[in-house]
Protein backbone atom coordinates (compact mmCIF):
# COMPACT_ATOMS: atom_id res chain seq x y z
CA UNK A 1 0.00 0.00 0.00
CA UNK A 2 1.67 3.13 -0.76
CA UNK A 3 0.64 6.10 1.44
CA UNK A 4 1.12 9.86 1.08
CA UNK A 5 2.15 12.19 4.35
CA UNK A 6 1.88 15.94 3.38
CA UNK A 7 3.49 17.73 6.47
CA UNK A 8 2.96 21.07 6.34
CA UNK A 9 3.99 24.29 9.17
CA UNK A 10 0.57 25.06 11.15
CA UNK A 11 -1.14 28.49 10.10
CA UNK A 12 0.33 31.03 12.95
CA UNK A 13 3.53 29.45 12.34
CA UNK A 14 6.11 31.95 10.41
CA UNK A 15 8.16 29.95 7.53
CA UNK A 16 11.42 31.62 6.62
CA UNK A 17 11.76 29.72 3.45
CA UNK A 18 8.28 29.96 2.38
CA UNK A 19 9.01 34.08 2.64
CA UNK A 20 12.35 33.74 0.99
CA UNK A 21 10.85 31.52 -1.92
CA UNK A 22 7.41 34.32 -1.97
CA UNK A 23 10.53 37.05 -2.58
CA UNK A 24 12.16 35.07 -5.10
CA UNK A 25 8.93 34.42 -7.46
CA UNK A 26 7.98 38.65 -6.84
CA UNK A 27 11.60 38.85 -7.92
CA UNK A 28 10.98 36.64 -11.12
CA UNK A 29 7.96 38.91 -12.23
CA UNK A 30 4.88 36.71 -10.93
CA UNK A 31 2.35 38.84 -10.08
CA UNK A 32 -0.62 37.64 -6.98
CA UNK A 33 1.52 35.72 -5.22
CA UNK A 34 -0.26 36.64 -1.39
CA UNK A 35 2.06 33.96 0.22
CA UNK A 36 3.93 30.80 0.02
CA UNK A 37 4.04 28.00 2.92
CA UNK A 38 6.93 24.91 2.06
CA UNK A 39 5.85 21.56 3.39
CA UNK A 40 7.40 18.35 2.91
CA UNK A 41 5.87 14.77 1.25
CA UNK A 42 6.98 11.61 2.86
CA UNK A 43 6.07 8.41 0.51
CA UNK A 44 5.65 5.34 2.56
CA UNK A 45 5.20 2.02 1.00
CA UNK A 46 3.83 -0.44 3.43
CA UNK A 47 2.35 -3.75 4.19
CA UNK A 48 -1.90 -3.70 3.39
CA UNK A 49 -2.68 -4.61 6.71
CA UNK A 50 -1.29 -1.57 8.10
CA UNK A 51 -3.69 0.16 10.13
CA UNK A 52 -4.52 3.57 10.24
CA UNK A 53 -4.27 4.31 14.13
CA UNK A 54 -0.31 2.69 13.15
CA UNK A 55 0.20 5.29 10.40
CA UNK A 56 -1.05 8.25 12.52
CA UNK A 57 1.26 7.00 15.12
CA UNK A 58 4.60 7.33 12.68
CA UNK A 59 3.28 10.33 11.94
CA UNK A 60 2.77 11.74 15.36
CA UNK A 61 5.87 10.27 16.38
CA UNK A 62 8.46 10.84 14.00
CA UNK A 63 7.16 12.63 10.30
CA UNK A 64 5.53 15.42 11.85
CA UNK A 65 6.90 17.86 14.64
CA UNK A 66 3.37 18.50 16.04
CA UNK A 67 5.09 21.50 18.10
CA UNK A 68 4.96 23.39 14.77
CA UNK A 69 3.58 21.04 12.18
CA UNK A 70 0.52 19.70 10.64
CA UNK A 71 -0.30 16.16 8.80
CA UNK A 72 -2.36 14.69 6.55
CA UNK A 73 -2.22 10.70 5.14
CA UNK A 74 -3.52 9.95 2.29
CA UNK A 75 -3.91 6.26 0.84
CA UNK A 76 -2.41 6.34 -2.97
CA UNK A 77 -4.05 2.56 -3.98
CA UNK B 1 33.44 10.49 45.17
CA UNK B 2 34.90 11.39 41.24
CA UNK B 3 32.34 13.68 39.29
CA UNK B 4 30.98 11.58 37.03
CA UNK B 5 29.22 12.87 33.83
CA UNK B 6 28.99 11.60 30.35
CA UNK B 7 28.40 12.92 26.86
CA UNK B 8 26.55 10.91 24.32
CA UNK B 9 27.54 11.20 20.58
CA UNK B 10 25.57 11.12 17.43
CA UNK B 11 26.52 9.87 13.90
CA UNK B 12 27.58 14.00 12.89
CA UNK B 13 27.83 15.18 16.60
CA UNK B 14 30.86 17.71 16.23
CA UNK B 15 30.72 19.59 19.50
CA UNK B 16 31.12 16.25 21.29
CA UNK B 17 34.77 16.76 22.35
CA UNK B 18 34.73 20.19 23.25
CA UNK B 19 32.01 19.59 25.73
CA UNK B 20 34.14 16.40 27.07
CA UNK B 21 37.04 19.04 27.19
CA UNK B 22 34.96 21.59 29.30
CA UNK B 23 33.32 19.03 31.58
CA UNK B 24 36.88 17.46 32.43
CA UNK B 25 38.72 21.04 32.68
CA UNK B 26 35.76 22.19 35.32
CA UNK B 27 35.35 18.93 36.88
CA UNK B 28 38.66 17.20 36.84
CA UNK B 29 37.34 14.04 35.84
CA UNK B 30 37.15 13.01 32.08
CA UNK B 31 33.37 12.51 31.18
CA UNK B 32 32.57 9.23 29.92
CA UNK B 33 31.60 9.41 25.89
CA UNK B 34 28.73 6.59 25.42
CA UNK B 35 27.90 6.68 21.77
CA UNK B 36 24.22 6.68 20.47
CA UNK B 37 23.33 2.83 19.48
CA UNK B 38 24.23 2.20 23.36
CA UNK B 39 21.45 0.72 24.87
CA UNK B 40 22.15 1.64 28.67
CA UNK B 41 23.66 4.42 30.03
CA UNK B 42 25.73 3.96 33.71
CA UNK B 43 24.43 4.30 37.02
CA UNK B 44 24.96 7.18 39.20
CA UNK B 45 25.89 10.08 36.88
CA UNK B 46 25.83 13.14 37.82
CA UNK B 47 25.29 15.22 34.75
CA UNK B 48 24.74 14.02 30.76
CA UNK B 49 25.19 16.54 27.81
CA UNK B 50 23.86 16.47 24.46
CA UNK B 51 26.67 18.33 22.35
CA UNK B 52 26.24 20.27 19.31
CA UNK B 53 26.88 19.13 15.75
CA UNK B 54 24.50 18.31 13.23
CA UNK B 55 23.38 14.60 14.30
CA UNK B 56 22.11 11.85 11.07
CA UNK B 57 22.97 15.14 9.00
CA UNK B 58 19.69 16.99 10.53
CA UNK B 59 17.91 14.06 8.23
CA UNK B 60 14.05 15.11 8.34
CA UNK B 61 14.38 17.96 11.18
CA UNK B 62 17.04 18.83 13.18
CA UNK B 63 17.42 16.48 16.23
CA UNK B 64 14.40 14.10 15.11
CA UNK B 65 16.24 11.09 14.24
CA UNK B 66 18.75 11.35 17.32
CA UNK B 67 15.81 11.66 19.23
CA UNK B 68 14.71 8.21 18.67
CA UNK B 69 17.53 6.17 18.92
CA UNK B 70 18.16 4.02 21.89
CA UNK B 71 20.13 6.26 24.27
CA UNK B 72 17.77 8.69 24.27
CA UNK B 73 15.24 6.74 25.67
CA UNK B 74 17.59 5.97 28.67
CA UNK B 75 18.28 10.14 28.65
CA UNK B 76 14.38 10.63 28.74
CA UNK B 77 14.52 8.02 31.79
CA UNK B 78 17.55 9.52 33.85
CA UNK B 79 16.07 13.62 32.96
CA UNK B 80 12.33 12.01 35.06
CA UNK B 81 14.22 10.84 37.60
CA UNK B 82 15.67 14.45 38.01
CA UNK B 83 19.58 13.76 36.39
CA UNK B 84 20.22 16.99 35.41
CA UNK B 85 21.07 17.11 31.46
CA UNK B 86 22.28 19.75 29.18
CA UNK B 87 21.85 19.72 25.77
CA UNK B 88 23.50 22.45 23.31
CA UNK B 89 22.76 23.43 19.83
CA UNK B 90 22.16 20.20 18.52
CA UNK B 91 21.67 19.07 21.89
CA UNK B 92 18.53 21.65 22.41
CA UNK B 93 17.31 20.46 19.24
CA UNK B 94 17.46 16.94 20.18
CA UNK B 95 15.98 17.74 23.78
CA UNK B 96 12.82 19.14 22.12
CA UNK B 97 12.41 16.64 19.71
CA UNK B 98 12.54 14.12 22.41
CA UNK B 99 10.03 16.16 24.44
CA UNK B 100 11.93 16.67 27.29
CA UNK B 101 11.46 20.91 26.54
CA UNK B 102 9.00 22.25 25.26
CA UNK B 103 8.84 24.56 21.26
CA UNK B 104 10.89 23.90 18.48
CA UNK B 105 14.09 24.77 16.96
CA UNK B 106 13.25 26.30 13.32
CA UNK B 107 15.27 27.67 10.08
CA UNK B 108 16.85 30.99 11.15
CA UNK B 109 14.34 33.38 9.82
CA UNK B 110 17.60 34.89 8.23
CA UNK B 111 17.72 31.53 6.48
CA UNK B 112 21.63 32.13 6.86
CA UNK B 113 24.04 30.01 8.80
CA UNK B 114 25.02 32.36 11.52
CA UNK B 115 28.67 31.73 13.65
CA UNK B 116 29.60 34.78 16.03
CA UNK B 117 29.37 35.05 19.59
CA UNK B 118 26.28 37.06 20.52
CA UNK B 119 25.33 38.24 24.05
CA UNK B 120 23.01 37.11 26.28
CA UNK B 121 21.35 38.29 29.19
CA UNK B 122 21.13 35.38 32.23
CA UNK B 123 17.23 35.78 32.93
CA UNK B 124 16.85 32.99 35.66
CA UNK B 125 20.15 32.89 38.01
CA UNK B 126 18.55 29.89 40.55
CA UNK B 127 18.49 27.12 38.21
CA UNK B 128 21.37 24.49 38.86
CA UNK B 129 22.57 25.13 35.66
CA UNK B 130 22.47 29.08 35.96
CA UNK B 131 23.76 29.53 39.17
CA UNK B 132 27.22 30.63 38.55
CA UNK B 133 25.79 33.60 37.33
CA UNK B 134 23.77 36.81 38.39
CA UNK B 135 20.14 37.41 37.51
CA UNK B 136 20.31 39.84 34.50
CA UNK B 137 24.30 39.49 33.80
CA UNK B 138 25.05 40.23 30.27
CA UNK B 139 27.62 37.04 28.87
CA UNK B 140 29.25 36.52 25.88
CA UNK B 141 28.67 32.98 24.27
CA UNK B 142 29.55 31.83 20.60
CA UNK B 143 26.97 30.82 18.67
CA UNK B 144 26.72 28.19 15.45
CA UNK B 145 23.45 27.47 13.66
CA UNK B 146 21.19 26.83 11.52
CA UNK B 147 18.18 26.19 12.87
CA UNK B 148 17.94 28.36 16.28
CA UNK B 149 14.88 29.77 15.71
CA UNK B 150 12.92 29.42 19.20
CA UNK B 151 9.12 28.32 18.46
CA UNK B 152 6.41 27.50 20.80
CA UNK B 153 2.81 28.97 20.71
CA UNK B 154 1.84 32.14 22.80
CA UNK B 155 0.39 29.94 26.04
CA UNK B 156 3.67 28.28 26.45
CA UNK B 157 5.73 31.34 25.97
CA UNK B 158 3.92 32.81 28.92
CA UNK B 159 3.77 29.65 30.81
CA UNK B 160 7.74 29.51 30.56
CA UNK B 161 8.51 33.19 31.14
CA UNK B 162 5.62 32.93 33.98
CA UNK B 163 7.40 29.63 35.81
CA UNK B 164 10.88 31.47 35.20
CA UNK B 165 11.94 28.88 33.07
CA UNK B 166 14.10 31.50 30.44
CA UNK B 167 17.31 30.56 31.26
CA UNK B 168 18.96 33.00 28.47
CA UNK B 169 17.92 35.63 25.92
CA UNK B 170 19.16 37.08 23.42
CA UNK B 171 20.32 40.96 23.93
CA UNK B 172 19.88 41.18 20.13
CA UNK B 173 17.78 38.14 18.74
CA UNK B 174 20.30 36.62 15.85
CA UNK B 175 18.00 33.89 14.14
CA UNK B 176 14.14 34.89 14.62
CA UNK B 177 13.64 33.44 18.51
CA UNK B 178 10.34 33.95 20.13
CA UNK B 179 10.54 36.41 22.94
CA UNK B 180 14.50 36.60 22.07
CA UNK B 181 14.37 32.85 24.02
CA UNK B 182 18.10 31.09 23.62
CA UNK B 183 17.64 28.85 26.35
CA UNK B 184 14.75 26.85 28.28
CA UNK B 185 14.99 25.09 31.30
CA UNK B 186 12.32 22.24 31.61
CA UNK B 187 10.22 22.30 35.01
CA UNK B 188 11.85 20.17 37.67
CA UNK B 189 14.95 22.61 36.11
CA UNK B 190 17.46 19.39 36.15
CA UNK B 191 17.38 20.21 31.72
CA UNK B 192 18.62 23.32 29.77
CA UNK B 193 18.71 23.40 26.50
CA UNK B 194 20.46 26.28 25.12
CA UNK B 195 21.56 27.30 21.28
CA UNK B 196 24.99 29.20 22.43
CA UNK B 197 28.24 27.34 23.17
CA UNK B 198 28.98 27.32 26.57
CA UNK B 199 31.68 24.84 26.27
CA UNK B 200 33.01 26.92 23.45
CA UNK B 201 33.71 30.05 25.87
CA UNK B 202 35.68 28.27 29.08
CA UNK B 203 39.22 29.56 28.54
CA UNK B 204 40.25 32.50 27.98
CA UNK B 205 42.30 31.00 24.53
CA UNK B 206 39.27 30.81 23.37
CA UNK B 207 38.46 34.48 23.12
CA UNK B 208 36.32 34.18 26.09
CA UNK B 209 34.93 32.65 29.51
CA UNK B 210 31.49 33.35 29.71
CA UNK B 211 30.39 30.01 29.57
CA UNK B 212 32.88 28.98 32.50
CA UNK B 213 30.22 29.69 34.72
CA UNK B 214 27.36 27.23 33.66
CA UNK B 215 29.80 24.20 34.16
CA UNK B 216 31.66 25.71 37.64
CA UNK B 217 28.07 26.59 38.90
CA UNK B 218 26.79 23.41 38.06
CA UNK B 219 29.72 21.18 39.03
CA UNK B 220 30.22 22.57 42.22
CA UNK B 221 26.31 22.39 43.44
CA UNK B 222 26.09 18.71 42.09
CA UNK B 223 29.90 17.94 44.07
CA UNK B 224 28.88 19.06 47.28
CA UNK B 225 24.99 18.17 47.10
Amino acid sequence: MKIRVLVSLKPGVLDPQGRAVHHALEGLGFKGVDDVRIGRTVELDVADDTSDTALTEMCEKLLANTVIENYTIEKLD
Amino acid sequence: MAFSSAVITFPGSNCDRDMAVALEQVAGSAPLCIWHGDAELPQGLDLIALPGGFSYGDYLRSGAMAANSPIMREVVRAADRGVPVLGVCNGFQVLTEARLLPGALMRNASQHFICRTVSLKVENADSLFTKGYDAGQEIRIPVAHHDGNYFADEETLDRLEGEGRVAFRYLKNCNGSRRDIAGVLNKAGNVLGMMPHPERAVDAAHGGTGGLALFEGAIKALATA
